[in-house]
């Protein structure tokens, strides 16, 4: 489990995030969401030891991140598989080199093993047969895949997803979405999914934070976010004129049809 | 940010930079593709400088040392003696600041920037142990290879244009190059060499590590890579010269 105490941060003198308090649960796929510019991407980046927060503490299993020395922050970050916005695939590696990175800087395995590790990894994500492009001859659909796939290489015990939907098309973004639970299951992960896609919330979120203006306006479960009375979230929540109509159809699909 | 904090966080970088490396082997592979991307691909421009470099010095020095009072061999020495002291070294520096330079601060800035240094980050990894490292000691292992290149061809250049154009001869400028040979002069141009391979490296690296923004701050970051190297290659070459020579 992670768990975030008073976490604040600014940059110079914009505050962006203030006395964040939140837990995140094994086994579980918690979600970050809000508005563009509420503080969800620094959030994670905080949480991940990217940003050092001026108060607050983020702990792992109990344990004070930023307290740690240098080796624990190195052996915790292992344990850290991490899907960025943009994928952040390495541009000079093929698909397999990107997958075996990871394992070739911290596995004890022969190269034949990191190999096939590399090749199963693929598999899971089911782009077996692309290992040897490189990461612009890929869709963003399929860099998002390989992403998870180096992301799970090392089985993490803490999944970050940063936005797994953005620029994908709807039959895709399903696709990832399945896969991040798939994976949350399998691997019983500390999962956190930054998203402000609905859709994506309302086929996987469980436990899910409300960021707005930089503070955790709201936490609790999918079936609790239709029913909330908090404003800003409704606001978020059915902001186009479209979903204003379509809380009925949202809880159709969070009681579980699909 | 102040020109002070700049240095501060140019010396934390480099402590970054000089640690353990995670695995040498990965880290010993990386050395030698740069080596090829930095230092090999730059043989090409670096030899066609240096020879138009030695064909132009030599016919300079002719045109201003014109004098019957003057021997003729002394052609052959003032192009060795500049290619080997000033133009080998420096000029081939700052020309390599703006290829390698530039090179160098647009690959971490994209990396930087793409979420890249990131994602090495969070893995675990050193990112500027891992990406600047290599650099440092590809370009610090090569460049004098490339200087040694340039001044003998900028010496050759100078020796076949002063045939071409019958401004020296040929026993004259080979008895010019062997006068007063002092080998020192060679170990001075390799320390300068080294001192600015470093400037390069490093100086490229830092601007693309902290690059911030998009593709226009790569850019950015590209053209301050190249101007800074050069300043400090420049400050460098007169801090060296006076301590190395007087």
């Amino acid at each position: 489990m992670i768990e975030v105490k008073h976490l604040s941060k600014r940059f110079g003198k914009v505050q962006v995030l203030t006395d964040i308090n939140a837990k995140f649960y094994k086994g579980r796929i918690n979600q970050i969401i809000g508005k563009s510019g509420s503080g969800k991407s620094v959030l994670a980046k905080c949480i991940v030891g990217l940003h050092q927060p001026e108060e607050g503490e983020v702990l792992y299993d109990g344990k004070s991140f930023h307290a740690m020395e240098v080796d624990e922050k190195r052996d915790i970050r292992k344990r850290i598989g991490m899907l960025f916005q943009g994928s952040a695939l390495f541009d000079s590696l093929t698909v397999l080199q990107n997958v075996m990175f990871p394992l070739q800087m911290f596995g004890e395995m022969p190269k034949s093993e990191m190999a096939e590790r590399a090749h199963t990894c693929l598999q899971r994500v089911n782009i077996m047969d692309k290992d040897k492009l490189f990461p612009a001859e890929l869709s963003g659909g399929m860099q998002k895949r390989v992403g998870i796939a180096r992301a799970i290489a090392m089985n993490p015990e803490y999944l970050f997803v940063d936005e797994p939907n953005s620029g994908l098309d709807p039959q895709t973004s399903i696709l990832i979405d399945d896969l991040i639970k798939e994976l949350t299951e399998e691997f019983n992960t500390t999962t956190i999914v930054i998203t402000h896609d609905m859709n994506s919330v309302m086929e996987i979120g469980e436990n899910i934070l409300f960021i707005s203006g930089g503070r955790l306006a709201w936490n609790g479960s999918r079936d609790e976010l239709l029913d909330t009375d908090n404003q800003d979230l409704n606001e978020f929540i059915f902001a186009g004129s479209l979903m204003r109509n379509a809380k009925e159809f949202m809880r159709g699909k969070s009681s579980g049809k699909r | 940010m102040g020109t002070l904090a700049h240095i501060g966080r140019y010396f934390i970088l480099l402590k970054a930079t000089f640690t353990r490396p995670e695995r040498f082997k990965i880290y010993l592979n990386r050395t030698l593709e740069e080596m090829d991307l930095l230092g090999i691909k730059s043989l090409g421009i670096v030899a066609l400088l240096s020879f138009f470099m030695g064909a132009v010095i030599t016919i300079q020095t002719k045109t201003n040392i014109d004098s019957p009072l003057i021997q003729a061999w002394v052609v052959g020495f003032a192009t060795r003696q500049s290619t080997i002291l000033e133009f080998s070294p420096t000029i081939i520096a700052l020309i390599l600041a703006g290829k390698v330079g530039s090179n160098i601060a647009a690959e971490i800035g994209s990396m930087r920037v793409n979420e890249q240094i990131d994602a090495l980050d969070i893995m675990g990894v050193n990112s500027a142990g891992y990406l600047i490292l290599p650099k440092v000691i590809a370009t610090v292992l090569i460049n004098p290879f490339l200087v040694i290149v340039s001044m003998f061809l900028s010496i050759f250049g100078g020796y076949l244009v002063g045939m071409a154009t019958g401004i020296v001869s040929s026993v004259d400028y080979l008895q010019g190059i062997q006068s007063g040979f002092i080998p020192y002069h060679v170990v001075y141009a390799l320390i300068k060499t080294v001192v600015f391979a470093f400037v390069i490296a490093t100086v490229s690296a830092y601007q693309g590590y902290y690059t911030k923004g998009g593709t226009r701050e790569v850019g950015i970051s590209s053209t301050k890579a190249v101007v800074y190297s050069d300043v400090v290659i420049l400050i460098a070459n007169y801090a060296l010269t006076q301590m190395l020579l007087i």
